[in-house]
């Protein structure tokens, strides 16, 4: 069976697939859509939906499109999300490897050094890096990245102490393969199923760690973001549901897709064990 | 056969047309086709067969233990006038360990880690509500007297890791005896053993079948196991029965051609040939190699020290083949791991045509690598699922230096060479268990080593594949003039392809010789205890 066809047999995968492709072509159809910038006010506050024709999502308290904000907001969720990931798997995966593959020492050592980053809360340690970088994208995505990389280490580490003794491994020892040959043609493919599952559930936490940041007003301020928007809306929530509502649907649709999409790789990846589960 | 005089006609169990269907996608539709078989009152059936036979799937029907997408479609399997297969679940459990009782293969996995002996036993009697808890514990006791463990009043409160492999079986057997089943189903149960452990635990399921009465369906692969207990066979081939009859007329006159091929396959004719080596230039010297495995000790266990080698002096000649046999724990896999250099010798000397190969390490070790190749045990963890075959046999070759195109042209002669040719663009999920094999083998060869070390190279093997492989290890010998140290817990194997060979135990030498001499003229008592261990040889010897 191919790989489409086992992930397509999880229902759930697939429309988390459907609504994924759906958010990144709004945040490739924003700038077209909504060529103004989002933050440019255009109409009276507090209009509920509908309201008033061409703006089905209502306007803000200062008088913004919704609408605009979440096409635009998007962009920069999926950015945020993506590159920390990236970023966080550039860390992770080579320590990881390497505590793993040379063990005693130097595994030690490394992952003594990942335990430090491992017992400061998460959540805590991104405010303090992007309070102290000054609020940007990049400090953003450094940040998320930074705090979420640990995770990444132990899985590959774990991996890696289980196939440096598999036989193929000793083999390639024995043929006169390099460390460095051998980490990467030998068993980081093997391990490539279980780091793909994680990284599409981190780029889930990574999207809503920006929303808890610009939630507490830690976000790019020249970027509009759905966690800006709820952090904004928040004292007027009685007034006016929608402001709060909207960004906090795209947000969990986004999440629950990535889910989604994380547990039909996994399937499709590890064959034997769906087969088990259903 | 002491069983053969009380061996009546009226079946214990009884198999009509039972065909079990496999999940769509398996490599065939039917796990097994219209078997039927009778396992008649006081008898012991063998059901043999090689892997992917079915020989195990009937009994799993019967036990109502099939695995998931796996259900029987035809056919019935009656026991004391029911049909097993339309039993419900409650119905099933009723019966086994009650009326059926049943023994696997590997009692380290079937056994509760975490729980004492004594009460996994009692634990049976539990499960169909019998006897108190006093009397469980005694019932257990005299189960285990009656298994022949020895000092069972220790034992009953030992955990099975404090066990050996021999013992767990035998608390497994009691385990499977305690309520008195009419039927037990053995599956494997000697498969994981060393070939002492195994002769005795043979002799015990015999005995006990005999004292009790019971009939005992007995699975294996093993036909020398067959010779030992058998009172009938039914041989089994892709989910058909091709021969069922008494086991003497088909151990002496199989009718089909499978069959004689499977017994043929036995490496039999205990006796090898005499042969010399070509030449006697020393090709690999080890001498008084001592190599010693420390577990550090914690706050609550205290360190441990296990000597798998000590002062191990042999040499190789080149052009020689040398058997190094032993049972498990006896340091031989320890001792190969030395030569290749996986492992590190503590102290002692390991030389190849006069370099030092003990003390190389980095990149130096790296660069000599090439010199010493293995062939591994197990076919399917021994080639990368992600690489393609042909680059799985190029890749030493790129290592040390060739250019990619040679290497790759190199590595399709090879799988010419092993048999395999024009597969080398196809995934190792694509091959066989032997044709794996015979891939390692290329793979070993594609660096033209001076030495090779095959460590259980076909114990994982069927029989008649173990067969074709040590043919063309045997072929390539001559061909290429190989020099062989050859690994194995079987002697019979090791008798077909030794020129020499060595008997380790407990990280010893205890005997060296040539195959001929250690085969004919045994010194030491335990390579004796191993020759007459070795399961089908009366038969063998009463034949020839």
């Amino acid at each position: 069976m191919s790989f489409f066809a086992r992930f397509a047999q999880n229902r759930g995968a697939l429309v988390g697939l459907i609504i994924l492709l759906a958010i990144i072509l709004m945040a490739i159809l924003a700038p077209l859509i909504f060529p103004e910038s989002p933050w440019r006010m255009v109409q009276r506050p507090f209009l509920a939906p509908m309201e008033v024709e061409g703006f089905w999502l209502g306007t803000d308290t200062m008088g913004r499109n919704v609408a605009a904000g979440i096409m635009h907001g998007a962009w920069v969720s999926l950015l945020i999300g993506l590159v920390s990931t990236t970023v966080a798997l550039a860390i992770g995966v080579p320590l990881g490897a390497i505590a793993g593959y040379y063990g005693g020492l130097i595994d030690d050592a490394l992952m003594r050094f990942t335990e430090f980053f491992q017992t400061i809360p998460n959540f805590a340690l991104a405010i303090v890096l992007v309070a102290i970088m000054q609020p940007s994208i990049t400090s953003i995505v450094l940040a998320i990245a930074l705090v979420s990389w640990p995770p990444v280490a132990r899985l590959v580490r774990a991996e890696f102490m289980s196939l440096r003794n598999r036989e193929y491994v000793e083999a390639a020892r024995l043929v006169g393969q390099t460390n460095t040959t051998i980490i990467l043609r030998q068993i980081l493919p093997n391990t490539l199923s279980p780091i793909i599952v994680l990284a599409s559930l981190m780029v889930a936490t990574a999207i809503l760690l920006e929303s808890a940041l610009s939630f507490l007003g830690l976000g790019d301020p020249n970027v509009m973001s759905w966690g800006y928007m709820i952090g904004a809306a928040r004292t007027v929530i009685r007034q006016a549901w929608w402001l709060s509502f909207f960004p906090g649907l795209a947000i969990l649709l986004t999440v629950l897709a990535l889910n989604l999409v994380g547990e039909g790789l996994d399937d499709a990846l590890n064959p034997k064990l769906s087969r088990e589960r259903s | 056969m002491t069983a053969e005089a009380n061996t009546s006609r009226e079946p214990v169990l009884s198999l009509r047309n039972l065909t079990i269907a496999l999940p769509t996608g398996a490599d065939r539709d039917h796990a097994v086709e219209e078997v039927s078989y009778d396992v008649a009152r006081g008898e012991i059936l063998c059901v043999v067969g090689e892997s992917g036979s079915g020989k195990s799937m009937a009994a799993n029907a019967v036990m109502g233990l099939l695995p998931k997408g796996v259900h029987p479609v035809g056919g019935q399997a009656i026991f004391d006038g029911q049909d097993l297969l339309t039993l419900t679940e409650k119905q099933h459990r009723k019966l086994r360990g009650l009326r059926i009782g049943m023994i696997f293969q590997e009692p380290m996995t079937a056994l509760n880690p975490l729980m004492r002996v004594g009460a996994q036993i009692a634990e049976v009697f539990e499960a169909h509500g019998k006897l108190s808890g006093r009397e469980r514990q005694a019932q257990a006791l005299a189960l285990l007297t009656e298994v022949g463990i020895p000092d069972p009043e220790k034992a009953i409160r030992a955990y099975p890791f404090q066990l050996s492999g021999g013992q767990r079986q035998r608390v497994m057997i009691a385990m499977a005896l305690a309520l008195e089943p009419e039927l037990l189903i053995a599956d494997e149960p000697t498969t994981a053993l060393d070939v002492t452990t195994q002769a005795q635990i043979l002799e015990l399921i015999r005995d006990l079948q005999a004292r009790r009465g019971m009939s005992v369906m007995f699975i294996t692969h093993d036909f020398g196991v067959v010779a030992e207990v058998a009172n009938r066979v039914c041989v089994m081939r892709h989910g058909r029965i091709v021969e069922l009859g008494e086991a003497e007329e088909v151990l002496k006159h199989p009718q089909n051609d499978y069959t004689r091929a499977l017994i043929e396959a036995i490496p039999s004719n205990v006796i090898p040939e005499a042969r010399g080596a070509e030449t006697d230039t020393a090709l690999l010297e080890v001498a008084g190699l001592n190599k010693v495995f420390r577990s550090k000790g914690g706050l609550f266990k205290p360190a441990r020290e296990v000597h798998a080698l000590q002062d191990v002096s042999f040499s190789l000649v080149k052009g020689e083949t040398i058997g190094i046999v032993g049972e498990s724990g006896s340091g031989k896999s320890t001792l190969g791991r030395c030569v290749v250099r996986l492992e590190r010798p503590d102290s002692g000397t390991l030389s190849l045509s006069g370099t030092d190969f003990m003390h190389l390490k980095g990149e130096g070790l790296r660069r000599e690598r090439h010199r010493v190749q293995m062939i591994f045990q197990d076919p399917y963890a021994s080639l990368n699922p992600r690489h393609r075959v042909g680059y799985a046999i190029a890749q030493g070759p790129i290592a040390n230096g060739v250019p990619k195109a040679k290497a790759m042209t190199q590595a399709n002669d090879l799988l010419d060479l092993v048999g395999l040719g024009g597969t080398a663009d196809r995934f190792p999920h694509e091959f066989s268990g032997g044709q794996r094999q015979r891939i390692g083998i290329a793979r070993a060869l594609a660096l033209n080593p001076e030495l090779i070390v095959a460590d259980e190279a076909v114990s994982a093997l069927d029989v008649s594949i173990q067969a074709q492989i040590l043919e063309l290890l045997e072929d390539l010998k001559q061909k290429l003039s190989l020099s062989l140290l050859f690994i194995t817990h079987d002697l019979r194997v090791a008798a077909q392809i030794c020129d020499r060979i060595i008997v380790m135990q407990h990280g010893r030498i205890v005997e060296q010789g040539s195959a001929r001499d250690v085969f004919l003229a045994p010194q030491a008592t335990y390579t004796r205890q191993l020759l007459d261990a070795i399961p089908g040889r009366e038969h063998e010897l009463a034949d020839a």
